[in-house]
């Protein structure tokens, strides 16, 4: 009896019901290795490459390319090369999809919590361990880590937050420095009972942990920073400024594409929901703000990273350039990540993922 | 962020802009009442219930319940819009427009041309559309081709309580006179709505699925039925780019012509009877402009050119639906 690995079609954020194969990268009988990308899945919002869950011959896939599955379904199955066919046939006879074991992670639906009298949206999900925290960039909101926080929460709480300003939660953004953020962030902590935690910061959401780090060197047990402007002393802010500026489809779209190494991963549902966001009364004058503190501080050099940070940038990133790398300090470790864009954390899940996983495990 | 029906966005917009400017007022038949108001008010809130509970608020000087007269009443909401304020004015049926449009077309239209651009006309007229509700031919018409040939009015019709929100909150901004389309049949669609208030800007449709094989561009309620059948096609490897115009004066012509442009084939779906329609200017718009572009002849579907049957299976065969839909999409594919 060998272990048959079943490659199933993820749950990629709380909408996905279904996947569309666009391409598979691995032939059947391929030898692959866990964290190899198997195929490509496109969903309503983006699509993203699927990687192999297990070492092994890529023994039989069961879908093809444009086939669309429900999450959980069955793509393929991963096993020895020595695996009787009969035993893969009566695994894939025998396969069902396990709705009541996708829940307990990926239903999991934000609320709103009260945080220094600013009500924030969050999305908690995982037990346990030493509490991760993700922190969205300018614009964002947490459903940009939804490639990331279910498989953080395998092993710990996760919780991922909407700043202020941004998606569902107050508009207020006070000073709009990301220090005024960082206390924010600080009285979220408190208001979950979070003491210490590990920070993953994209972009700005890396400023505000850098700039808790700082402030409140005792709460947070490491920094993660990803695609992170503000490293070095020149902030770029043409990408903020063109974001202000488009209100409309077409005008929004090239702009979102710089986020991408690929820009066709943004999907007409993915502007859509920026515009959405855009339209909300109160959201320009919040955005304006955090841009206005962001072009004061451009030039600033910002407090030296703590020991325990890492850094995650991908070398095509147009919005924060990786040559701001420049001026950190060379004891922090870095980790380039070739050909992805700003939006390293969608565009490149499962490194980024093994990278937060292996920092905050200490392996 | 909460789920609301077509009717509760359009309330929540009213008691939102009325709260926000007291030039806001709104004007029509039946409209106060409703929502716990004393003694029979409390069965009004217009016809369709959109208007409840306003009049609990604002109370009567900003909620007028107006005689059974269009003529009087838009006629009026028409002269303060000039005045300083920002009338919303109800007319019940679209089908009523003919005892005012004098008001509609040759007054409120025209008023910032003829002064020379010395006054604006910031009126709202609420209306309501389609068939589908065993009202008959006097109460179930789609007629906003009649407005849209009209300069100076603007012209919306929302297919979703998202839209409406976000479309009536810019109407009611709008500078310049507008007419408001709701489907009386989307009345009690629901979906996810934002409680914050927000603008949906006049002139830029609304793309609602992609497609690489025929354009399709739905009006209003048409929007769903467009949708059906375009999951319906996808099950027979047929892409289609269904695209929402939104407003219909200003029309995004620029979106359909891109779309075209890619998918060289286009489907318009109009509630409204075929003969200088919306659907036709739309057609005679891409023929002009992208004709090169086209590998098929364009197709319409809209109601038969006759008035809307009373008899039940009459009516649900004169509105377009999805078979129709795709029966038009399979035309286009086979011509080209």
């Amino acid at each position: 009896m060998t272990t048959i690995t079943a490659l199933k079609m993820p749950k990629w954020g709380m909408a996905m019901t279904e996947g569309k194969i666009v391409d598979w990268l691995a032939e059947d009988g391929a030898q692959i290795e866990a964290g190899d990308e198997i195929l490509e899945v496109e969903t309503e919002k983006i699509t993203n490459v699927l990687e192999a869950p297990a070492s092994g011959v890529l023994r039989r896939r069961l879908a093809d390319d444009g086939d669309v599955r429900p999450i959980g379904a069955l793509l393929a199955v991963i096993c020895d090369p020595q695996t009787p066919d009969e035993e893969i046939d009566r695994f894939v006879d025998q396969f069902t999809i396990e709705e009541e074991a996708e829940q307990d992670v990926s239903e999991a639906e934000p609320e709103f919590v009260e945080a220094g009298g600013k009500r924030l949206r969050v999305l908690r999900m995982g037990d346990g361990g030493e509490p991760v925290v993700l922190v969205h960039g300018f614009g964002g909101d947490l459903k940009n880590w939804l490639f990331n926080q279910p498989a953080l929460a395998e092993g710990r709480q996760t919780v991922a937050l909407d700043l202020p300003g941004h998606g569902e939660s107050v508009k207020d953004v006070g000073a709009g420095t990301p220090d005024a953020l960082a206390g924010d962030l600080l009285a979220l902590l408190d208001a979950l009972d979070l003491a210490r935690v590990h920070v993953v910061g994209h972009s700005l959401g890396g400023m505000i942990g850098h700039a808790l780090a700082h402030t409140a060197p005792d709460r947070v047990a490491s920094l993660t920073l990803i695609g992170s402007r503000g490293l070095g002393t020149r902030v770029d802010l043409c990408y903020i400024d063109s974001f202000l500026a488009a209100n409309r489809r077409k005008e929004m779209k090239p702009v979102l594409a710089r986020l991408f190494a690929d820009s066709g991963l943004v999907s007409r549902d993915m502007i859509n929901e920026v515009l959405k966001f855009k339209r909300l009364d109160g959201v320009s004058a919040a955005l304006e703000k955090l841009a206005a503190a962001l072009r004061d501080e451009a030039g600033t050099p910002p407090p030296a990273l703590p020991a325990m940070t890492q850094i995650i940038w991908g070398t095509d990133d147009q919005v924060a350039p990786i040559s701001q790398l420049a001026g950190v300090d060379p004891a922090i470790t870095v980790h380039r990540l070739d050909g992805v864009g700003h939006m390293a954390h969608m565009e490149a899940a499962g490194a980024v993922n093994r990278l937060i996983e292996g920092f905050v495990t200490g392996e | 962020m909460s789920i609301k029906s077509y009717r509760q966005a359009i309330n929540e917009t009213l008691f939102e802009e009325m709260r926000r400017d007291e030039r806001v007022v709104i004007m029509g038949e039946d409209i106060a009442g409703g929502a716990g108001c004393a003694g029979e008010d409390d069965a009004w809130g217009g016809p369709l219930g959109v208007t409840a509970g306003l009049v609990g608020e604002f109370g009567r000087g900003r909620v007028l319940d107006t005689p059974l007269s269009e003529a009087g009443f838009i006629g009026a909401a028409a002269g303060a819009a000039i005045s300083g304020m920002r009338p919303i004015a109800e007319l019940m049926f679209v089908d009523f427009f003919g005892v005012c449009f004098d008001a509609i077309y040759n007054q409120a239209a025209k008023f910032r041309y003829m002064f020379g651009g010395g006054v604006s006309c910031p009126l709202v007229i609420r209306t309501t559309i389609g068939a589908g509700m065993r009202t008959a031919a006097q109460h179930s018409q789609s007629l906003y081709s009649l407005f849209t040939h009209v300069p100076g009015l603007k012209c919306v019709a929302p297919s979703s309580p998202y839209e409406a929100k976000g479309l009536l909150a810019q109407a009611i901004a709008d500078d310049d006179p507008v007419i408001f389309f709701e489907h009386k049949l989307m009345y009690d669609m629901t979906e996810e709505v934002p409680d914050e208030r927000y603008l949906i800007p006049f002139g830029e449709a609304n793309i609602m699925r992609d497609g690489e094989h025929v354009t399709i561009v739905a009006i209003s309620r048409m929007v769903h039925v467009a949708l059906e059948a375009a999951e319906a096609l996808a099950g027979e490897g047929v892409e289609c780019e269904v695209i929402d115009p939104r407003s219909l004066s200003p029309l995004d012509a620029d979106t359909i012509i891109e779309s075209v442009e890619a998918t060289g084939r286009l489907v318009i779906v109009d509630e409204d009877t075929p003969r200088c329609s919306l659907a036709a200017d739309i057609a005679a718009t891409v023929a002009d402009e992208a004709f090169t572009a086209l590998t098929a002849p364009i197709k319409r579907v809209n109601a038969p050119h006759c008035p809307v049957p009373f008899t039940g299976a009459l009516e649900d065969l004169y509105i377009p639906n999805a078979a129709k839909v795709a029966a038009a999409v399979r035309a286009v594919m086979e011509a080209g």
